[in-house]
């Protein structure tokens, strides 16, 4: 087990020098760079140029500035944002928490919803349940998160009224960050409501973002049960007299679950992508909207560390999933 | 406070939840400055379990409720930071200037000058010194860690001006410096001395007479910041807070900026001007428009930066909603270089007014939300000239001046698009496609050029191109910020145009004081350029701004600015 663990772990360190690299490379290939993305029609000097150039390092060859970067991480130096002047990873960790909420509202949700329909479908195969459910599964893994989030909008939010447009919280409540979690940090608000407006901020932007890993989730629970529901295993459980649920649920359900958590685990970095889109339409301050920002200014240093940071963080995940799996199906486990 | 959540499902969960969850017991309802003990922290702990154990839950109910008077302005992007003299964008001005005065102002909704921090001011004879008289018992805003002890005095104005200007002032380079306005308006070159005459009297001496350099005091970088506080941070260190938590003498303080979220403010009490009447001013932060569009039709803003022209019907329609539109203080237009042939050749440059399609244009492109160009500023401001003829299409008449010019089978050029969405221009290379169609009628064929943004702008202003797209947005009002950058000798201009007879008028016209005068020379200036056609000018965009009708007493600004100060909503 151990060994596996330190296997896994010293992949991270190549993983890491890659992308810190292809980060590197594919900003500095898009032309323009942050100086010049900010001057508008009134134009920049020369000189102001040159002296913005050189105070960020942009006037070195290119290997000396990914070097220096590559240094500076090392020695726990993210840089400083060109457009805000404030430390990377300051503000990275300002945005991740509510990036962090989202995501695990989103996969919560597909799993309490996506789990049991899947098993149900797998009993009640060839059902008109089963046919429905895998026909709405094919439209939820294959919906265009921005289409969907808008629609979802227009329907709840502005028609109906039932669901607030977007952010986290209710503008009218003043909230003092503390663990970054808004459903967390609204308990300390001075108004009555607050909670009950952060609860509701997340549950479109949650419904939205857990869409696609639900369907996938349900699908492959499907599938899953259904392979292991035709095992001897299940057989000989169901001749001992055992009930129809506990047979389906303690014997089945747990060793379908396997693949299933692997595809949970791999939905992660899907998750974060998809992230970026819903944090976008819900105007969610976390990660995804701050890094799509920063394409357009060519902030170099917000993009290149907010990169690693989630490939950092999704290389922990699947090594998490893998941890996961081994305790899941024993075995594995050597 | 109670939790009012509406849980779905599992009650009884749902009342062990209640009993120890509940706020009253899980934490206390203390604001900024509470205590954390170890019981406090107990509590967060207990919180925090009940809170991950309600992630099954859904609350459905929305409930918001304010007490206060509360605007909450949708608007289109963080700022930078919390110093317009750090700061390049409308965006960041946007949510600066609730927190900062200055020592002239803008008339609320128009571009006249008027008293600000200085109650007053003299020009002397010459037109070189400029005497501003300082208003007192001005109370400067406080922070988290400071508590102004003394009024606001004419060494804040000396600060706020030398940290710009000064290379040796603590304050240059701090927050990475860069006065990018301050040099912009030629602030360096221009600014001789600032003195202090008196604790409220400070005397400006320019090197040369500037009649917009009041105007100019009264744009976002001039603002006043406080020289105690500077002080104050620079002692203890920190000097880089001054711009992220500010404090400032405007009518309302800063409370917290939430990144990417929500900026918040409160209002002043011992403001100098009106007292504003709201309590609470939020800039609810949202970069889609469509969402702005969404939050603005269920009340959750109550002003909302401008929509998408299409979008507009809609938001017309809602008899909830008001749209207020005003011609922007901008132009665009497309710029021929008339040092390359054949733009050389002021025929060839009349030839082309009269083919390109304007009307085509403002529909396709513009949506209703571009007003027919003829000159290159905005019919808005002072010394418009209305004389000068619109553009009127030609197609034999064009013909014939471009055989004339030596060019009876039309040419080939390039027609230079600019890759990103301008204020002034919504759709640049929609527009040159158009313009393309319309060049072809004469037989001249333009091929469509796109560079990167910054690299576009370099090149432009190199003069590598026959024919370019680009604009321009006004920062003071004064038709100088208008002729002198776009068309004057010693600028770059897109048309590379350097005519002398405009170049003397726009000269004459800036060292004069005599608004009477200036508006002369300001319409002979544009009837030159009409005569020489250096640009096709092609709209001035409007800017729309819809909010809620309960919201009284807002007025745009031609400079695109949002003010909340006046504001109130019933």
């Amino acid at each position: 087990m151990l060994r596996f663990l330190l296997g896994r772990i010293s992949l991270i360190i190549p993983t890491f020098v890659g992308v810190t690299f292809l980060a590197f490379l594919l900003i500095h290939l898009v032309p323009g760079d942050p100086i010049e993305a900010r001057v508008g029609e009134h134009g920049i000097s020369q000189e102001r140029l040159d002296e913005l150039r050189h105070e960020f390092g942009y006037d070195q060859p290119m290997w000396k500035q990914f070097l220096t970067y590559e240094l500076d991480v090392v020695r726990g130096d993210f840089g400083v944002s060109v457009v805000t002047r404030e430390p990377v990873i300051k503000e990275f960790l300002t945005l991740f928490p509510a990036t962090i909420e989202l995501s695990i509202a989103a996969i919560v949700f597909a799993m309490l919803i996506g789990l049991p329909l899947g098993v149900i479908a797998a009993v009640k195969r060839g059902s008109a349940f089963d046919y429905g459910l895998m026909g709405m599964s094919v439209t939820g893994a294959s919906m265009p998160i921005f289409w969907w989030g808008l629609m979802m909008i227009l329907i709840f939010s502005v028609t109906l009224g039932i669901t607030p447009v977007s952010g986290r919280i209710s503008d009218a409540f003043f909230i003092e960050p503390w663990s970054g979690f808004m459903t967390i940090d609204c308990f300390w608000a001075e108004d009555e409501g607050a909670c009950t407006s952060a609860w509701s901020h997340l549950v479109l932007p949650m419904v939205v973002l857990g869409t696609i890993p639900l369907a996938i989730i349900a699908r492959m629970t499907r599938s899953s049960m259904l392979e292991v529901l035709n095992e001897d295993y299940v057989r000989t459980a169901r001749a001992k007299g055992l009930s129809g649920n506990r047979v389906v649920i303690v014997h089945a359900l747990r060793n379908a679950l396997i693949p299933v958590v692997t595809v949970i685990g791999l939905s992660v970095s899907g998750l974060l992508g998809g992230a970026i889109l819903t944090e976008t339409i819900f105007s969610w301050p976390g990660v995804g909207h701050w890094l799509v920002e920063s394409i357009a200014r060519r902030d170099y240093p917000v993009l290149q560390t907010g990169t690693l940071l989630i490939a950092v963080l999704v290389i922990l995940v699947n090594l998490g999933v893998d941890l996961l799996y081994g305790f899941l199906n024993p075995r594995i486990r050597r | 406070m109670r939790f009012r959540g509406a849980g779905i499902g599992a009650l009884a969960v749902a009342g062990l939840w209640h009993y120890h969850c509940s706020p009253d017991r899980a934490g206390s309802s203390g604001g900024v400055t509470r205590q954390k003990g170890f019981i406090h922290m107990t509590k967060k702990a207990i919180a925090t379990a009940c809170a991950v154990a309600l992630v099954a839950f859904t609350g459905t109910a929305f409930l918001g409720s304010a007490q206060a008077k509360t605007l909450v302005y949708c608007s289109e992007g963080s700022p930078e930071n919390f110093n317009p003299m750090l700061s390049y964008t409308g965006t960041s001005f946007d949510a600066q200037r609730p927190i900062y005065s200055q020592l002239t102002g803008f008339e609320y909704g128009g571009t006249a000058v008027v008293p600000n921090l200085a109650e007053k001011w003299e020009v002397s004879a010459d037109g070189l010194t400029f005497t501003f008289h300082l208003r007192k018992n001005v109370k400067f805003h406080s922070s988290k860690t400071f508590k102004p002890t003394r009024n606001f005095n004419a060494d804040d104005v000396l600060f706020s001006f030398e940290r710009q200007w000064k290379k040796e002032n603590p304050y240059f380079k701090v927050s990475g410096g860069g006065y990018d306005y301050f040099t912009d308006m030629d602030m360096p070159k221009l600014l001789k001395s600032i003195d202090k005459v008196d604790d409220y009297t400070v005397r400006f001496v320019l090197n040369e007479p500037n009649a917009p350099f009041v105007a100019n005091l009264a744009m976002d970088f001039a603002s006043i910041q406080s020289k105690e506080y500077a002080d104050a941070l620079l002692k203890a260190g920190k000097p880089e807070l001054i711009d992220q938590e500010p404090i400032g003498t405007g009518p309302f303080e800063f409370v917290q900026y939430v990144k990417d979220a929500t900026i918040r403010f409160k209002a002043f009490a011992p403001y100098f001007g009106a007292k504003p009447k709201i309590d609470t001013l939020v800039f609810s932060i949202n970069k889609d428009p469509a969402v702005r569009v969404a939050k603005l039709k269920a009340n959750e803003c109550q002003v909302s930066f401008g929509p998408r022209p299409a979008d507009l019907p809609g938001l017309k329609a809602d008899k909830n909603l008001t749209v207020m539109s005003q011609a922007g203080l901008n132009i665009g237009y497309i710029g021929m270089n008339t040092k390359k042939k054949p733009f050389d050749d002021v025929r060839v440059r009349k030839a082309m007014t009269m083919v390109i399609d304007q009307k085509a244009i403002l529909e396709a492109v513009y949506q209703g939300s571009g007003q027919p160009a003829k000159n290159l500023i905005p019919p808005t401001m002072w010394s418009y000239n209305d004389k000068t003829p619109a553009y009127k299409m030609d197609i034999a008449g064009a013909k014939k001046l471009l055989a004339e010019a030596g060019y009876p089978d039309g040419f080939e050029t390039d027609l230079w698009a600019m890759p990103v969405q301008r204020p002034y221009n919504p759709d640049a290379r929609r527009i040159a496609e158009l313009v393309q169609a319309d060049l072809a009628k004469v037989g001249v064929k333009a091929k469509i050029v796109s560079y990167e943004w910054g690299d576009y702008r370099k090149r432009v202003q190199a003069g590598e191109h026959q024919m370019a797209e680009l604009g321009w947005t006004g920062d003071n009002g004064d038709p100088d910020n208008f002729f002198v950058p776009l068309a004057a000798c010693s600028s770059k201009n897109t048309a590379q145009w350097c005519d002398k007879e405009f170049d003397d008028l726009v000269t004459k016209a800036v060292k004069s004081a005599n608004l009477a005068e200036r508006t002369k020379l300001y319409q002979q200036a544009q009837e030159v350029m009409n005569k020489q056609s250096p640009y096709f000018f092609i709209a001035h965009s409007l800017v729309h701004l819809p909010m809620r009708a309960t919201v009284t007493g807002f007025k745009m600004s031609p400079f695109g600015a949002h003010r909340f100060d006046i504001v109130d909503v019933k």
